[in-house]
């Protein structure tokens, strides 16, 4: 046998040199990364000190970008061996990370598919594949009705709508204008660049007995009697005597925190940024449901998952982690600090948390929620906003707006599951 | 054999030793990529998978985007109302500044201030001075008035002059100086000939300022198309949210190609266009250089 060569030795003498420290040290480092929004840190920060408490030979740093560069990060960092062993995602993008190897399927003996799809929220399921569950979020978002306590108060009325044409009924006598037509307070705050794109897909749409899309997200489907009177309802909420106004303190969110708008639809994930806005006092109820009391209503979630970077010890202690952070304990702290709604209804439907006035609406909402699986929720958002804007600013009809965003968006589907 | 070398052949090659550092810099970080861009314009690319080989395909797709042919024509826009405009409204300016003696440094300082300032900080303040009642500080300000408001940047046709306005407010610290050190820098001799031969004003100006003032003009013509043509900083900001504005009305090509990168991840079709708006840098500074040249 002839003798190893120096550059395998080196390799050699390397490896057996780490696996000695390593052992020495006797501790894994696993390294997490999310988005940077700070309720979210300030929680996974929690979760990662209970976690280690529990588990003293692990120890796990949190790396946090700003959203805008999360994506490049994640992808340039674990081909090169450098990024997370636990990487947070959101559930539109599994696919591309899927094919491109970053992230490997949850071990079948410590997340068993059937159990999980028995747990979780049933939406989670978009997750599975066969016996293998890809990712699991800690917590879900849905939509609801804020609504500012003060100015109904104000006005007499004791409280939030139920129905759609409560709210328009409310809205309109909410509404202020000044002389001369311009809205100074709205009644409902509109923009399809915040959430109210997803109310039109999976409220609107399903509220006005149609289905937004077919084949599983691969048809678009609005562009129907039911989709052609949702989108009339959103722009005539927007008319001259309507009960808003698009572009009406430049973001919805930001009339709603000023005072300025009695009702705003908005994220479960809103929650904490209106608890810190001094002098607002709101109210939640679930989003306005038709006159036969049909609701309808969308939910989206981040999921957490393992990478392709993480082998050996650190796949197990990564296992560990992903185990506790999909625990009820975990996403009732994950509820307390974010506000983000729990992912499984033994910890979102207790009866405390259900009839929580704050989060209630939103876990309620759940139940009736869909989630759409966009190929490009940017681009897609963007298709609708153009949508109302044709009609707003270049006197389109409604019914041929609308023709062009489904043409749109379908050409945007076909050109990805082609492509897949 | 150093030694064998004359001093002529020594200096070159200390020369070459010390501009190593500068050129493998440029190497790395701009020839290095831009060949690459080159690549991937050719490639289909997600950021995250394989690159895989698309032929042309990137380039057809631009052909035939008409989003593509929106944003080509805004950047002109940008570009044709941009740089005249402010290059004369900054010669207006420095050329009474430079005649101008009371609170001169003061003056300077307060048109200088806005190029200093954060391009990102100054969009936002702007897109706030534009909203609609109750909070648009020009909109309030036409209210008050009785006169009805004005969509600024929620208009497919006002929203492009409102994002251009600040943009060359920004830059017009800038071209000012450049003037003035253009002004100063002709001889006082021509204009006391031009007094003694009792020419007018305007004569001075055409005969005299404006020719030799050429070299400075074309430095600032080539200097802020090259700016107009790259707008962004003021677009993505006043424009976030629906980003290029109102059914693309304000999208320069910038814009365009960061949304297929960093939002679409189509990474091929975002250098594809890059290569255009190279190709279009490249065509607009020979051509202008060409049309200033000395003659």
């Amino acid at each position: 046998m002839r003798l190893m060569n120096p550059k395998a030795m080196a390799v050699a003498a390397a490896t057996s040199a780490s696996a000695l420290f390593a052992s020495a040290a006797n501790a894994v480092e696993i390294e997490y990364w999310q988005y940077f929004f700070d309720a979210r840190v300030t929680a996974m920060e929690q979760l990662i000190e209970n976690f280690e408490a529990a588990n003293p030979d692990i120890t796990v740093t949190m790396t946090h970008f700003p959203y805008a560069d999360y994506r490049t990060k994640v992808a340039a960092a674990i081909p090169a061996g450098e990024g997370p062993d636990v990487v947070q995602l959101f559930y539109g993008w599994l696919n591309d990370y899927k094919a491109a190897s970053l992230i490997q399927p949850l071990p079948a003996d410590a997340f068993p598919a059937d159990t999980i799809d028995a747990e979780f929220f049933p939406m989670v399921s978009a997750m599975r594949e066969g016996d293998n569950y890809w990712a699991l979020p800690t917590a879900v978002r849905s939509l609801a009705l804020f609504y500012n306590t003060r100015i109904f108060e104000e006005a007499g009325i004791d409280g939030p709508p139920e129905t759609l044409d409560e709210m328009l009924e409310i809205g309109a006598q909410l509404t202020e204008r000044d002389g001369a037509g311009n809205i100074t307070t709205a009644g409902l705050t509109m923009g399809m660049t915040a959430q109210d794109h997803h109310w039109f897909r999976e409220g609107l749409v399903r509220q006005f007995g149609g289905e937004p899309y077919l084949d599983d997200y691969q048809t678009v489907n609005y562009n129907t009697e039911a989709g052609l009177e949702a989108m009339e309802f959103y722009v005539g909420l927007g008319a001259d005597d309507g009960i808003g106004a698009i572009g009406f303190m430049d973001e919805p969110q930001a009339a709603f925190k000023a005072g300025r708008a009695a009702m705003h639809i908005d994220g479960s994930f809103r929650i904490g940024s209106l608890n810190n806005t001094r002098g607002l006092k709101w109210g939640v109820t679930e989003l306005p449901a038709t006159a036969d009391g049909m609701r309808s209503n969308y939910s989206s979630y981040w999921v957490n998952a393992i990478t392709t970077k993480a082998e050996g010890e650190k796949y197990d202690a990564a296992v560990k982690f992903m185990q506790y952070v999909t625990s009820d304990e975990a996403m009732q702290i994950w509820l307390d600090t974010v506000g983000e709604l729990p992912a499984k209804p033994s910890v979102g439907l207790t009866d405390e948390n259900a009839n929580n006035p704050v989060f209630g609406p939103f876990i309620r909402g759940l139940e009736y929620a869909n989630t759409t699986k966009f190929v490009n929720e940017s681009a897609q958002r963007q298709i609708l906003i153009d949508l109302v804007e044709r009609v707003k600013l270049e006197g389109m009809s409604v019914a041929d707006s609308l023709a062009i965003a489904a043409e749109a968006e379908q050409a945007l589907l076909d050109e990805f599951y082609a492509g897949n | 054999m150093y030694k064998n070398l004359t001093i002529r052949q020594k200096q070159i090659v200390w020369a070459w030793a010390f501009l190593a550092i500068p050129v493998l810099f440029y190497v790395v970080i701009r020839f290095y990529p831009t060949g690459n861009a080159m690549v991937i314009s050719f490639q289909d690319w997600n950021l995250l998978g394989d690159r895989t080989w698309a032929g042309w395909a990137n380039y057809e797709k631009l052909w035939n985007d008409p989003v593509f042919w929106q944003v080509f024509r805004n950047t002109f826009v940008y570009l044709i109302l941009g740089t005249p405009i402010s290059l004369v409204i900054s010669f207006v300016v420095a050329y009474h500044l430079d005649k101008t003696r009371f609170m001169h440094g003061f003056i300077r300082m307060l048109y200088f201030l806005p190029f200093m300032t954060s391009a990102v900080a100054m969009a936002w303040v702007w897109r706030w001075f534009y909203q609609p009642v109750p909070i648009g500080l020009f909109n309030n300000f036409l209210a008050d008035f009785g006169i009805p408001q004005i969509n600024f940047l929620r208009s497919t046709t006002n929203a492009l002059p409102a994002i251009l306005a600040p943009a060359v407010w920004a830059g017009l610290g800038f071209q000012i100086i450049i003037f003035m050190a253009g002004l100063r820098a002709i001889p006082q001799s021509y204009y006391e000939a031009a007094r003694i031969d009792g020419v007018s004003n305007w004569t001075v100006l055409f005969e005299i300022t404006i020719p030799l003032l050429r070299p400075t003009i074309v430095f600032l013509v080539v200097f802020s198309s090259i700016g107009f043509l790259r707008i962004f900083d003021q677009v993505f900001n006043m424009t976030t949210g629906d980003p290029g504005g109102p059914l693309n009305s304000t999208k320069p090509l910038v814009l365009q190609i960061y949304q297929s990168a960093f939002t679409d991840f189509d990474m091929g079709y975002a250098a594809a266009q890059t290569v255009v708006l190279f190709l279009i840098l490249l065509v607009v500074s020979l051509l202008q250089l060409y049309l200033l040249r000395d003659r």
